[in-house]
């Protein structure tokens, strides 16, 4: 069910909370992510999608900017 | 003799997260009493800042800021390097309280060190308003370190952190607290770790061995790389696949996660969140700033008032520099004896005093940038700066920071290229240095306000001078995509960048900021610029000519014959046959030898060269004078190669110091040169064929 659900984070909207399913990168920056407090499981809020160039989330009690490609990567769910 | 206890030596690392306060810990502990250097090797920053403290003596050494420990980024190595190999009596982690879950991320690696840790609860009172309540007593049980709350700004708890450092350091800590990850890894870690204990050391000595046998399992390109034996590879190989297999994801990932577990499990228990809805303030701020439309007016406005304070407030005190400069070299230049040592009077007051004007000139340019940029960094706008120009530079292969050295460029290269510092990408970076001089600096004003005057009627005037600092900016665009694609390859990094909370700078870090660069820039660009100045100004003084030559000339026609005769002036002479495709000849090449010491230098060589003063009305024939030599295509190649070629020697200098090479210093001089040959040569010859 879930599983239908599952979007790039640069598809969601400002002002929506999900939860990171997967991100699919190498380990080195998934490594720097997890490092930022963005790994599987955690969940997020969008702040910021203009739908170009970088986004804006939040994560635990920061924010973080993200590049268009590098959100590609981030697979979510809307919570 | 008292019988006060003998002095006792300690070393402090000041570990943390970028815009965690750790900066400001280190300026409440050390005060201004700090120095700057590189960690051995890398051009990353070291400060360390030694004071008293009872019968200690403590040597504090400011760590780069970082999220992790891993092997990915030299800050990263550098931590971690300087933990083990210079093993400090104490590591301070400075966390952001606010923020406390990702911030002990960086501890929890810490304490896989099994390093003597102090946890510095930095800014404590904006998690307090944001009602989080700390039990710190259990919290401090939990993660084995004593706990410190400190509002480092307003200089709260730096007392209670030197207490807790002398007494953490003077422990014996015996209580290390272990950090479990779960069965299945532990089962995997054991096994490489019984390995390990079998072997020879094969790795560094003061590495422990459960830390070896972690980094080995998450993959550390480091640590795998000291360990040779095939028996240990194939172990942590075989480990880290039946991790992923049964753990579903990478083991360094899988470990990652268990280090948040253990963190989100200590701080259930001892914090609480008192408030519900935290939308607090910032956010707020970030939504008109980094806001679609009014994001980039606003930027506009505050890179004009960084750059109007760096240049226009700066003429003052620049202007009374100057006056002082010239003052003195004057008093000495007329209090000197008649006749004796003439030469010696002229590298006082020519080569030194001259040249160590030149160095110091720049400094209110130098600090008042700084200033500037340290408002836009402490203040958490930087971040959003880049945000908001990211759109746009990332189209010509930059980081939306890098707008801001491009920027100030405009104004000197020298601030601009210590500018860069902001970029956290080295090769990003070396490409935002390497196009800096293309912006036409204010020195260079000069030279095209000559030419532009002496050879275009005045309604072209201010066009070609548009038209100059258009070809300077698209060449620089041009050239970082070359660069971006050859030399200095690699991913446009994946960008991931914290956005720091909006916070009111303290004058302190402001002015210790300033400082810094201001005194970089003196000790280390200071001397080499003034070295070669002496050099050039030997090349444009000696030889003399002879007396007979200089017979029935007035002072002017003198200075002329002067600087023909010089090693400058032969230079000139030796090196028209290669200038002469451009359409250059002898007086253009005589002056551009001079003009690599400050462009400005071009004009006034120019008009030595024409046995005309410096003032005023020498400048008018002056340019009557190049109307009658020279076309107004050649006066065009003239502004054209001025802007392109050979940085001035300040450049150079600052150059090598930022990049931390020659090498790179050479690159851009001889680069540039190159191009700027190359291009003219092109334009000229090309507009020979139409122009006739």
């Amino acid at each position: 069910m879930e599983k239908m659900n599952i979007k790039p984070l640069d598809k969601i909207g400002a002002g929506t909370a999900v939860r990171i399913v997967t991100i699919e990168a190498g380990s080195g920056l998934k490594n720097r992510l997890a490092a930022m407090g963005l790994l599987a499981d955690v969940q997020i809020r969008v702040v910021r999608n203009d739908g170009a160039g970088q986004i804006i989330i939040n994560v635990k009690s920061s924010k973080v900017i993200l590049g268009r490609g590098m959100s590609h990567k981030v697979f979510v769910v809307e919570i | 003799m008292a019988s006060s206890k003998p002095i006792q030596k300690l070393t402090v690392a000041l570990a943390g997260n970028p815009n965690s306060g750790k900066t400001t810990v280190f300026n409440g502990l050390t005060g201004a009493r700090h120095r700057v250097a590189n960690y051995p090797g890398v051009t990353v920053e070291k400060k360390e800042g030694s004071f008293r403290y009872r019968e200690y003596e403590l040597n504090v050494v400011d760590l780069p800021g970082t999220y992790s420990l891993t092997a990915y980024s030299t800050e990263e190595l550098v931590a971690r390097h300087f933990i083990f190999e210079s093993h400090p009596d104490v590591v301070v982690d400075v966390l952001d309280a606010s923020n406390i879950e990702r911030n002990l991320y960086l501890a929890t690696q810490l304490m896989e060190m099994q390093v003597p840790l102090v946890l510095a609860f930095n800014m404590s009172d904006v998690a307090e308003g944001r009602g989080l309540k700390f039990d710190l007593a259990q919290l401090e049980k939990l993660l084995g370190a004593q706990i410190v709350p400190m509002v480092a700004s307003k200089r709260k708890g730096v007392d209670e952190l030197l207490e807790a450092i002398v007494e953490t350091a003077t422990q014996a800590h015996t209580n290390v607290l272990t950090l479990h990850y779960g069965h299945e890894i532990e089962e995997e870690l054991s096994k490489i770790e019984k390995l390990l204990r079998g072997q020879e050391r094969v790795f560094p000595e003061k590495y422990p061995i459960r830390w070896v046998a972690l980094k080995l399992l998450e993959g550390d390109a480091e640590v795998r790389d000291w360990i040779k034996e095939a028996s240990v590879r194939q172990q942590v190989e075989a480990s880290r696949q039946h991790l992923k297999v049964v753990l579903g994801d990478h083991a360094d990932i899988a470990i990652a996660g268990r280090r948040y577990g253990f963190i989100s499990g200590a701080c259930q228990e001892t914090i609480k969140d008192t408030v519900q809805s935290r939308h607090d303030i910032s956010d707020l701020i970030d939504t008109v700033l980094t806001n679609r439309y009014l994001g980039l007016p606003i930027f506009t406005v505050l890179m004009f008032a960084v750059f109007y304070s760096t240049f226009k407030v700066g003429q003052y005190p620049m202007g009374w520099l100057e006056g002082f400069f010239g003052w003195l070299g004057a008093a000495i230049y007329n209090s000197w004896p008649q006749d004796t040592l003439l030469a010696l009077r002229s590298l006082v007051v020519d080569g030194v005093i001259g040249g160590v004007g030149g160095v110091v000139i720049f400094l209110p340019n130098i600090l008042l940038l700084f200033l500037g940029i340290a408002i836009l960094e402490d203040t958490g706008y930087m971040a959003r700066a880049a945000f908001v120009m990211d759109r746009i530079m990332h189209k010509i292969g930059l980081h939306g920071k890098s707008f801001i050295p491009m920027l100030i460029g405009f104004g000197c290269s020298v601030p601009a290229i210590m500018a860069t510092r902001i970029l956290e990408n080295r090769r990003n970076r070396l490409a935002t240095m390497l196009v800096i001089p293309l912006m036409s600096c204010g020195a260079r004003i000069a030279i095209y306000a000559l030419f532009v005057a002496a050879f275009f009627p005045p309604h072209l005037r201010g066009p070609m001078m548009l038209l100059i600092y258009f070809i300077g900016i698209v060449l620089a665009i041009v050239c970082i995509q070359i660069l971006r694609k050859t030399i200095l390859k690699g991913e446009t990094v994946p960008f991931v960048m914290e956005l720091p909370p909006y916070r009111m700078p303290t004058f302190k870090g402001l002015s210790i900021h300033m400082w810094d660069r201001g005194w970089v820039y003196l000790k280390k660009a200071g001397t080499v610029i003034l070295m070669i100045s002496i050099v050039l100004w030997a090349a444009i003084s000696y030889p003399k000519p002879a007396a007979q030559r200089l017979a029935g000339l007035d002072e002017l026609q003198q200075q002329s014959i002067a600087l023909q005769s010089s090693v400058a002036g032969h230079i000139g002479k030796a090196i028209e046959p290669a200038l002469k495709p451009l359409g250059f000849d002898w007086k253009i090449g005589t002056a551009l030898i001079g003009a690599s010491m400050a462009k400005e230098v071009f004009v006034s060589q120019l008009s030595i060269i024409y046995s005309l003063g410096d003032s005023e009305e020498g400048l008018e024939a002056l340019q009557g004078h190049l109307q009658e030599d020279y076309t107004p295509l050649q006066g065009f190649c003239v502004m054209l190669f001025c802007l392109i070629s050979a940085p001035c020697i300040a450049t150079v200098a600052i150059m090598r110091r930022e990049s931390g090479a020659w090498k790179w210093a050479a690159f851009q001089y001889f680069g540039l040169t190159a191009l700027a040959y190359i291009l003219t040569l092109a334009v000229y010859q090309t507009g020979r064929l139409f122009l006739g």
